[in-house]
C-alpha cells in the first residue's frame, strides 16, 4: 500500500487526544493511522455522482421524547468519580483561558 | 481617512424547556450545584442521548419568526475539545446541517426623539443551530470548581451576517431579538442569568472598500450595555490602530467592563481543531412541510406587525404603541379592554400612565406581574365609559383607578360609595366660580389683560373647592361668561 501521500503528524494527533506516546509508539501508530487513511481513500475510486452523503447507515429519523422531567443523580453519587470535591462541586486545576 | 466598522454577532439563547436537550433531567436556574445530572449529562460510558422534541419545536418556531429556511433534514455533530466544562470531551452541536438557514431580524434604530419612531431595517442571519450548553466553572485561587447543572441544556446559536455597522445597530438587534423570543415564549433572555450570551466579530475598513478588514472576536459581553460599550470601544481601538500605521491582529479579545477596555486573550499557538463528525448516537431530524406549516400557523402576531396594526386600527401614538406592543400579555390585555368599551386612546393611557406605574412599585421585589394585578381589562373598560359619559372627570378617574388597584372593586361601585360623581349642577358651579373670581384678583387681572392661561389658576381653585367633582368644561364656560 502506498502511504506516502498520507503523512500523519503524530505529535499533533497525540496532542489533540491528550495522550503521551513513546518514540516507539509514535512510529508504530503513525504507520497504522496512515494505513487506515489510505484504506479510506478507496472511496475516491468509486463513482459517487448523485449519491447523497449520509451520516448513519440506517434511515431512522426523529428518535425523541416529550419534555417531561425524570429523576436525577444524587450529588454524592456524582462526586464519586471526582478526584477532588469541595462544596458539592468538582475541583480541577485552574483552567481559565487568558 | 474615513473608516467603516463591520459587525457580526453570535448570540446564544437558552431555550426554556423543562428538561435538557438529550436527556430528561430537569433544568432550573439557581439549583444547588450538581443536583441536575445523570449518566448522559456526565458523559458516563454507555449513556445514550435522546432528543427533546420540545427543543426541536422551539427551534423551528424561532426559525419561522425570523423567516429562516427550515431544511427537511438536520443532524447532530460532535465538536471535540478538552475542557472541564464538558465531561465527555465533546459538545453535541450542529455543524453542516443546522436546523435553520438564512433569515433576517427586523430592527428599529433610535428615533430622533424618544416619542418618534426610528427607521426599521432587516439584519441578515447566516443560520441558527441547536446545541447543548456546557457546565459552569468558578475560578478560585489555583483551582476551578465545576457545576454540571447547566451542562446539556438546550441552546440556540443565532449567527448573523457581518451586517451591522455601529453599536446602535447592535443594541437594536439584541433588543429586537429579545422582544421576539419573549413574545413567542421561547426564553426569558435574561443576560444576567446567562440565558442570552453574545460574542461579536468586529472589523473596520476604509469607507467604500468592499473587502472586509481583519476581524477580532470580542467575548465576555455580559449585558446589553456591555455589548454596546465593548463594540464601541473595539471599533475606536481598531480605527486608531490603523490610523497610527499599525496592523490589526486576528485575535480574540475580552471586554473588561470595569476598565472600559478590550484585552487580548493570549490565544494558543494552534488554531482550534474541533474534528467535527456526525454523532453516531443520535439519528437525524426530519421536518416535514406539514409539520413546519402547522407550527407556522400557531405563530402569534409579531410585535412590529402588531404595532403597525395598532397605528391603523386604534390611531394610537408611537409613545404608547412602543410601550404596549413589545409585550404580548399587555397588548392582549389592552385589546380585551377595548373589545369591552371602544375607547382605545383612553384605555391605552390608563395602561401606560397609571397601570404600569402602579405595577412597577407594587411588587415585593421588583414590579408586580400583570397577571397578579387586581385591575382587569373590564375595570378599565368601565372606567373609560364613566369618563366618556361625563359621570366622572378624568382627574377623578385617577383616584378611582387607584382604588380599583387596591381593592379590585368595580369602578361604578367605587364612584357610588365615595360619591365621586361629577357635578353638572350649573348653579352650584356658578357659585363656586364667582367665589374663585373674588378670591383671585391677580389671576383675574392677568386674564383680563389678555393672558388666557391665567384662567387655569382660577379653574384650579374651582376644581379644588368642588373636591374635583365639577365638570371642567362647564367651569370653563361659566368662568369665561363671568369674566367677559
Amino acid at each position: 500500500m502506498d502511504t506516502s501521500k498520507h503523512k500523519i503528524d503524530i505529535d499533533y494527533v497525540a496532542q489533540l487526544a491528550r495522550i503521551e506516546l513513546s518514540d516507539a509508539e509514535k512510529v508504530k501508530f503513525s504507520g497504522q493511522l496512515e494505513n487506515i487513511i489510505t484504506y479510506c481513500e478507496k472511496i475516491s475510486q468509486v463513482n459517487v455522482d448523485g449519491i447523497e452523503p449520509m451520516s448513519h447507515s440506517f434511515p431512522f429519523y426523529n428518535v425523541w421524547e416529550e419534555d417531561t422531567p425524570e429523576s436525577t443523580f444524587a450529588v454524592e453519587d456524582v462526586l464519586l468519580n471526582a478526584p477532588k470535591a469541595d462544596e458539592d462541586q468538582i475541583v480541577v486545576p485552574r483552567v481559565v483561558e487568558e | 481617512m474615513e473608516y467603516e466598522a463591520v459587525i457580526g454577532l453570535e448570540v446564544h439563547v437558552q431555550l426554556g424547556t423543562k428538561t435538557k436537550l438529550f436527556t430528561r433531567v430537569p433544568y432550573a436556574y439557581g439549583a444547588e450545584p450538581n443536583t441536575l445530572t445523570n449518566s448522559v449529562v456526565l458523559g458516563l460510558p454507555g449513556a445514550l442521548p435522546v432528543m427533546n422534541l420540545q427543543a426541536i419545536r422551539d427551534s423551528i418556531r424561532v426559525g419561522l419568526i425570523f423567516n429562516c429556511q427550515i431544511p427537511e433534514i438536520c443532524k447532530w455533530d460532535r465538536k471535540h475539545y478538552f475542557y472541564p466544562d464538558m465531561p465527555k470531551n465533546y459538545q453535541i452541536s450542529q455543524y453542516d446541517k443546522p436546523i435553520c438557514q438564512g433569515g433576517e431580524v427586523e430592527i428599529e434604530l433610535p428615533g430622533s426623539a424618544r416619542n418618534i419612531m426610528g427607521k426599521h431595517r432587516m439584519v441578515k442571519l447566516t443560520r441558527i443551530h441547536l446545541e447543548e450548553d456546557v457546565g459552569k466553572l468558578t475560578h478560585i485561587g489555583n483551582e476551578s470548581l465545576v457545576d454540571y447543572n447547566r451542562a446539556g441544556t438546550p441552546l440556540i446559536e443565532i449567527v448573523t451576517e457581518p451586517d451591522m455597522h455601529n453599536a446602535d445597530e447592535v443594541f437594536a438587534f439584541l433588543k429586537s431579538l429579545r422582544m421576539h423570543l419573549l413574545y413567542a415564549g421561547i426564553s426569558d433572555c435574561d443576560m444576567e442569568k446567562g440565558q442570552m450570551r453574545c460574542d461579536a466579530n468586529i472589523s473596520v475598513r476604509p469607507k467604500g472598500e468592499r473587502k472586509l478588514g481583519t476581524k477580532v472576536e470580542l467575548k465576555n459581553l455580559n449585558s446589553i450595555s456591555g455589548v454596546c460599550n465593548g463594540v464601541s470601544f473595539e471599533i475606536k481601538r481598531q480605527i486608531e490602530s490603523l490610523e497610527s500605521g499599525q496592523r490589526i491582529l486576528q485575535e480574540t479579545r475580552r471586554w473588561d467592563a470595569e476598565g472600559g477596555i478590550t484585552i487580548s486573550m493570549r490565544s494558543k499557538e494552534m488554531a482550534h481543531d474541533y474534528r467535527y463528525f456526525p454523532d453516531p448516537d443520535l439519528m437525524p431530524v426530519k421536518i416535514s412541510k406539514e409539520w413546519r406549516e402547522s407550527i407556522r400557523a400557531e405563530q402569534p402576531e409579531l410585535p412590529f406587525i402588531k404595532q403597525e396594526r395598532f397605528f391603523q386600527q386604534y390611531d394610537l401614538p408611537y409613545s404608547v404603541t412602543s410601550v404596549i406592543c413589545p409585550d404580548k400579555e399587555l397588548s392582549d390585555y389592552f385589546e380585551e379592554a377595548v373589545s369591552l368599551y371602544n375607547q382605545p386612546k383612553m384605555i391605552a393611557n390608563f395602561i401606560v400612565n397609571e397601570l404600569l406605574r402602579e405595577l412597577s412599585v407594587a411588587g415585593t421585589n421588583g414590579s408586580l406581574p400583570l397577571a397578579e394585578s387586581k385591575v382587569k381589562p373590564h375595570h378599565l373598560a368601565s372606567l373609560a365609559k364613566l369618563v366618556d359619559q361625563s359621570v366622572i372627570s378624568s382627574q377623578i378617574a385617577k383616584e378611582v383607578f387607584n382604588e380599583i388597584f387596591k381593592t379590585g372593586q368595580n369602578p361604578e361601585k367605587i364612584v357610588e360609595d365615595k360619591d365621586l360623581k361629577q357635578n353638572t349642577d350649573t348653579s352650584a358651579i356658578e357659585k363656586l366660580c364667582a367665589d374663585a373670581i373674588n378670591n383671585n384678583p391677580k389671576a383675574v387681572a392677568e386674564f383680563k389683560s389678555g393672558k388666557d392661561n391665567a384662567i387655569n389658576a382660577i379653574k384650579g381653585q374651582v376644581m379644588k373647592a368642588s373636591q374635583g367633582k365639577a365638570n371642567p368644561k362647564i367651569i370653563d364656560e361659566i368662568l369665561r361668561k363671568l369674566l367677559a
